[in-house]
Formats: C-alpha cells, sequence, structure tokens
C-alpha cells in the first residue's frame, strides 16, 4: 500500500491529496455547469468568462506594462543620468495620479460613457449626464495632488542639497 | 529539471516554446516575490469569503422557499435555508452593502495580486507534470472566476447590462465557480502563503524607502524577477498604492450604505445622486413609468383587495388611512448595493390580516398593480408578516407616497430586499398553513 502511494506520488509528482482535491474542484465546477448548460445564452457566458481572463491577461496586463515602461524610458530620455537629473523623480507622481483615474475609469466607465441609458432611465428616473465631468474633475484632483506633492518634495531636497 | 508522467511529453514541451513565451529576462519589477504576493493572498484570503458568505446570504434573504430567489432550483448549490429574519431591521443593508463595497474595494487588491503573479501565465513549459497541468487549469476557475463576478457585478450595479444575459443566473453560479476554484487554490497554496509571509518583516519592509528595496531571492515558483532591474518604487509604497485605490473606491462609494452626508461623496454611481430635499426625493428603484403604472390606476378608483380564509375585502384609501397607523423609522436596501432610511406610516400587515378573520397567517401574496415585471407581485413569510413595524406604507416622511415610491400603497418590512417591498400594492392575500 505504501510503494503504490509511492509510485503514484511519483507519477503524478504530488501528494494524491493534491488531486484528490482538484478533482473535487473540477467536479464542483461542472455540476455548476449543468446548471448552465440549459439556459438559452449559456455560450455567451462562456466567452465571457473566458473573455474576462484574456481581456486582463492579454489585453488589460500588456497596455499598462507597455504604457509604464514607455512612460520609464521617456522619463530617461528627458533626464539622461549624465545631464543635470531632478533630484527627485517625477515617475511615481505620474504613476500614481494615472492608476488612480484608470481604476476610476475601469469600474465607473459605464456612467462615464453612459452605457445603458434605458435600463438606467428606468431605474432611477435620472440620466447619467454628470458622470463624465465628475470623473473628469477627480482626475484634474488627483494630477493637480501629485503636482503640488512634487513641487514640495522637489523644493524640500534643493534646500537639503543647497 | 525533474519530470512527471508521462515524461517525454513534458520535455518535449519544454523544447517547443511558441515565439515570445518563456523570456524571463523580460520581468523587471524587483518588488516582485513570494512575500509581496503572500500579503496580496492574506488581504483578499480575509475579505473574499466575506464577500462569498454575504453574498450567498443575499440569495436566502429573497425567500428561495417560495421560488423569488434567482436563479430558480439550484440543486445543492446554496448555504442551509433559513426563514430570513426582520430582525436586526438593518440585516439586509448590513448584508448587501459588505458584498457590494467590499467587492468593489478588494478591486486594487485582485488586480495587484494578478499584477505579482502574471509572469507564471507566460512561464515554459507550463508543466512538468499532470499535477502541475492540473493545478495551473485550476486557476482558470479561480482568475476567470473572481474577474467574471467582478465584471458582471460592476456593470450590474450600474444598470449596463452589456453581457446580454441573465445578472442573477450568470453571478449566481459564476460564484460557486469561483467558490470552487478558490477553495482548492487555498487549499493547496496556504502553506506557500505563510513561507511568503514569515520570509520577510511586514515592520522591516514598512521602513525600507525606495533606495533600501532590494529584489526578493529566486523562489521555486519563479514570482521574483530573475534580472530584476532597480526599484522604481518600495514594497511600501506598492502596498500604500493598493491601499489608496481601496480608499479612493471606499470614499466613492460606501456612502450609498452609510447614507447622509456621505452620500455626496459617491460621485460616479447611481444611487449617490440628489433627488432633492422634499420628504419623498429619496432613491428611485423602478420609475412608475418604467412599470407603467399610470396615475388612472392610481387614482380615487384605487381600491385594495385583501383576502383570507375565504373572505376578501375591497377597501379603498380613505378606508386604510381610517386604520390604526403606524410610523417607523427602516432602512430600505436593495440587493445591488445601496439603501436608504426613511420614516415610514401605513398601516400593520398583521392588522390588515385580521380584517378577513386571519390572525395567525403563515404567508402573504403580495400583487403589485404593475402588470409586467420580475417583481410586481412577492410572498412574504410568517416573521415578515407579524412584526410590528411590518405595514402596508400609504405615507413617508409625513406626506403621502410619491407615484415613484409606490402611491397609493406599497409594503415596507424590516429587513425585506427593496424589491419585495412591492410597489403600488393592488391585492394582499394571507394564506395558512
Amino acid at each position: 500500500m505504501r510503494e503504490l502511494g509511492a509510485r503514484i506520488r511519483r507519477a503524478y509528482a504530488a501528494n494524491p491529496l493534491h488531486l484528490l482535491a482538484l478533482l473535487a474542484a473540477f467536479a464542483l465546477a461542472g455540476y455548476v455547469v449543468t446548471h448552465l448548460a440549459s439556459e438559452p445564452l449559456f455560450v455567451r457566458m462562456l466567452i465571457w468568462f473566458a473573455g474576462a481572463i484574456i481581456g486582463h491577461d492579454l489585453v488589460l496586463f500588456p497596455i499598462y506594462a507597455v504604457t509604464d515602461r514607455s512612460l520609464t524610458a521617456a522619463l530617461h530620455r528627458l533626464w539622461p543620468r549624465t545631464t543635470a537629473k531632478p533630484a527627485v523623480s517625477p515617475l511615481n507622481y505620474i504613476r500614481v495620479p494615472t492608476l488612480g483615474t484608470a481604476l476610476l475609469f475601469l469600474i465607473f466607465f459605464p456612467g462615464i460613457l453612459r452605457q445603458g441609458q434605458q435600463t438606467y432611465l428606468a431605474a432611477t428616473g435620472q440620466n447619467q449626464q454628470p458622470y463624465l465631468a465628475r470623473w473628469l474633475l477627480l482626475t484634474a484632483g488627483m494630477f493637480a495632488i501629485s503636482a503640488i506633492c512634487y513641487a514640495l518634495r522637489t523644493r524640500r531636497s534643493a534646500a537639503r542639497d543647497g | 529539471m525533474s519530470y512527471g508522467f508521462p515524461s517525454r511529453l513534458w520535455r518535449t514541451l519544454e523544447r517547443h516554446p511558441p515565439p515570445g513565451v518563456g523570456i524571463t529576462q523580460a520581468w523587471r519589477s524587483p518588488l516582485r516575490g513570494p512575500w509581496l504576493t503572500a500579503v496580496l493572498s492574506a488581504v483578499l484570503l480575509a475579505g473574499l469569503p466575506l464577500v462569498i458568505v454575504t453574498g450567498l446570504l443575499d440569495y436566502i434573504a429573497y425567500g428561495p422557499r417560495f421560488g423569488q430567489a434567482f436563479p430558480a432550483g439550484v440543486g445543492w448549490l446554496h448555504l442551509p435555508l433559513f426563514d430570513w429574519p426582520t430582525r436586526p431591521a438593518w440585516l439586509f443593508q448590513v448584508t448587501q452593502g459588505l458584498h457590494v463595497i467590499l467587492g468593489l474595494v478588494l478591486i486594487p487588491a485582485v488586480l495587484a495580486k494578478l499584477w505579482s503573479v502574471v509572469p507564471k501565465l507566460f512561464i515554459w513549459p507550463p508543466a512538468r507534470s499532470i499535477a502541475e497541468a492540473l493545478e495551473r487549469l485550476s486557476l482558470v476557475l479561480v482568475v476567470g472566476g473572481i474577474l467574471f463576478q467582478i465584471a458582471t457585478g460592476v456593470l450590474n450595479i450600474q444598470y449596463a447590462y452589456l453581457f446580454g444575459f441573465d445578472f442573477y443566473t450568470a453571478h449566481y453560479y459564476g460564484a460557486w465557480v469561483f467558490i470552487a476554484g478558490l477553495t482548492v487554490h487555498v487549499a493547496i497554496k496556504l502553506p506557500r502563503l505563510l513561507a511568503g509571509l514569515r520570509s520577510r518583516s511586514l515592520g522591516a519592509e514598512l521602513r525600507t524607502s525606495r533606495a533600501g528595496t532590494r529584489p526578493e531571492p529566486p523562489d521555486p515558483d519563479g514570482l521574483a524577477a530573475t534580472h530584476p532591474g532597480p526599484a522604481t518604487m518600495s514594497r511600501r509604497g506598492a502596498l500604500a498604492l493598493v491601499a489608496g485605490g481601496t480608499l479612493l473606491i471606499a470614499v466613492l462609494t460606501a456612502g450609498q450604505v452609510l447614507g447622509g452626508v456621505t452620500r455626496r461623496a459617491v460621485l460616479l454611481l447611481p444611487r449617490g445622486r440628489s433627488y432633492g430635499s422634499g420628504p419623498t426625493d429619496f432613491q428611485i428603484n423602478r420609475t412608475a413609468k418604467a412599470a407603467a403604472v399610470t396615475p388612472a390606476d392610481t387614482g380615487s378608483g384605487w381600491r385594495l383587495t385583501v383576502r383570507g380564509s375565504g373572505q376578501s375585502m375591497v377597501l379603498d384609501r380613505p378606508a386604510l388611512r381610517a386604520m390604526p397607523q403606524h410610523t417607523v423609522r427602516l432602512p430600505i436596501a436593495c440587493v445591488e448595493g445601496w439603501s436608504t432610511v426613511q420614516t415610514w406610516t401605513g398601516v400593520r400587515l398583521r392588522d390588515l390580516a385580521s380584517l378577513v378573520g386571519m390572525t395567525s397567517p403563515d404567508s402573504a401574496h403580495v400583487q403589485s398593480l404593475e402588470r409586467s415585471g420580475l417583481f410586481n407581485h412577492a410572498s412574504l413569510q410568517r416573521n415578515q408578516i407579524h412584526d410590528r413595524d411590518s405595514m402596508l406604507a400609504l405615507r413617508v416622511n409625513g406626506a403621502d407616497l410619491s407615484l415613484d415610491h409606490g402611491y397609493p400603497a406599497r409594503v415596507i418590512v424590516p429587513a425585506l430586499p427593496g424589491v419585495h417591498c412591492t410597489k403600488w400594492v393592488h391585492s394582499i392575500e394571507y394564506r395558512s398553513g
């Protein structure tokens, strides 16, 4: 019996409990799918499920990674190491408000872009008119605060060096 | 490198990487590593179970016993069923509020966690054993599950049904797919999480500036970069960034549950909007126009029919106003994660029952004037009829209900989901047994 366990472990390359736990999870997911298979829009749900993974891993992540690399590279080009580099790197003072505004767009884009106007009106009796302006104001606020922080930080650093 | 069975397959796979995959030098951030991933995982492990449980509780609040919880016929996929209580009166406000607001504020942690493990997605070979292959396959349930739940939930609370399928069905079953994936993921990875947390001191990291930030040492999972660049941000900075995102979302959303002045901070969601300052100027869910209820239906010709024990009684609004009136301040809460507290006045549901000789009804069926629509009727449990504050409300904040809030009469029951607080009530039938 112990011999069999060891052989399974070698061939499977993990504890048999690992296999049992995974099979239980797949079986539960399968049970869920049996409930969904008769749904008229089941395929569309599957597409959204797969699309959520692809949308994050192969669209959103590459976009923000490439944007960040480009930003870092651009700042390097603007202030090469050899010349007088700003004592405080502006990188994070650009990154933080950009991420903030992107996060708000990611979550609240339906209002900002006025998606689902009919259902919105039926549910609330209102329209989605104010959201774009509010998002832009929040964006302006975040960048302004970041600029003030950067100015203070640069001044403090200059005072220290001078 | 050792291979499990069938080793030839895994070896062949390793020798034939598709273009662009397996370039480990491409990952530059020195912040990635078991410790950072473990910290973010610990945050999610603390928060997500609460989101899951409150979501499953909301299903019970809808009353599956009456077939009015969606989706119906879920087999074993539900918490143990019980009659949803009416006390504390803020119960549903808290469960749905936690579910939605906590779900929203965890989004930055989810994104950060995915960022911290993204190099593994491009690792080649994807597996060196059946164990590894199955484990990676299970990540489809975890990652797909959480992103699907976030996407459908975020769209639903903003009434943008871009997905086209039924929200309740997709979000409920999506949750169970996620539960399956998350449970096995935690079971397998918990030792890694604990080891990761122990690998560095949180206090020391919080005292380390960018200049002092060094890469985590190489780890067997390949989270830490093999060719790290210089740190552009400290670990405490990265954690503060995630915390800042969490705080930003909290400030912009929590007010739709907390109400009062905090609602003014809800700048980007429907339920932060003001309707004015009059007694009936509070959040509306489904307008009379959308429900096709017209002033003609609700004018002086309106009658309420009360039925039970073979009797029936027809009352007009003056007759209802002549009955003993009860006034109470109660929250009304929607499963979409918003609520409002108002002062309601009306006739107790148990007093209406006694009009037709029902002193101890077991359930009640309420029908709206609204002809179509998922929520044009609702069934109430025994405790929901007999609660001292359960009523057919006629007035709110000292004024008659407005048409959009259910004039001439609507149901108000403590801790009952808002959509079951039927508006424009046309009839109530009390039942026993």
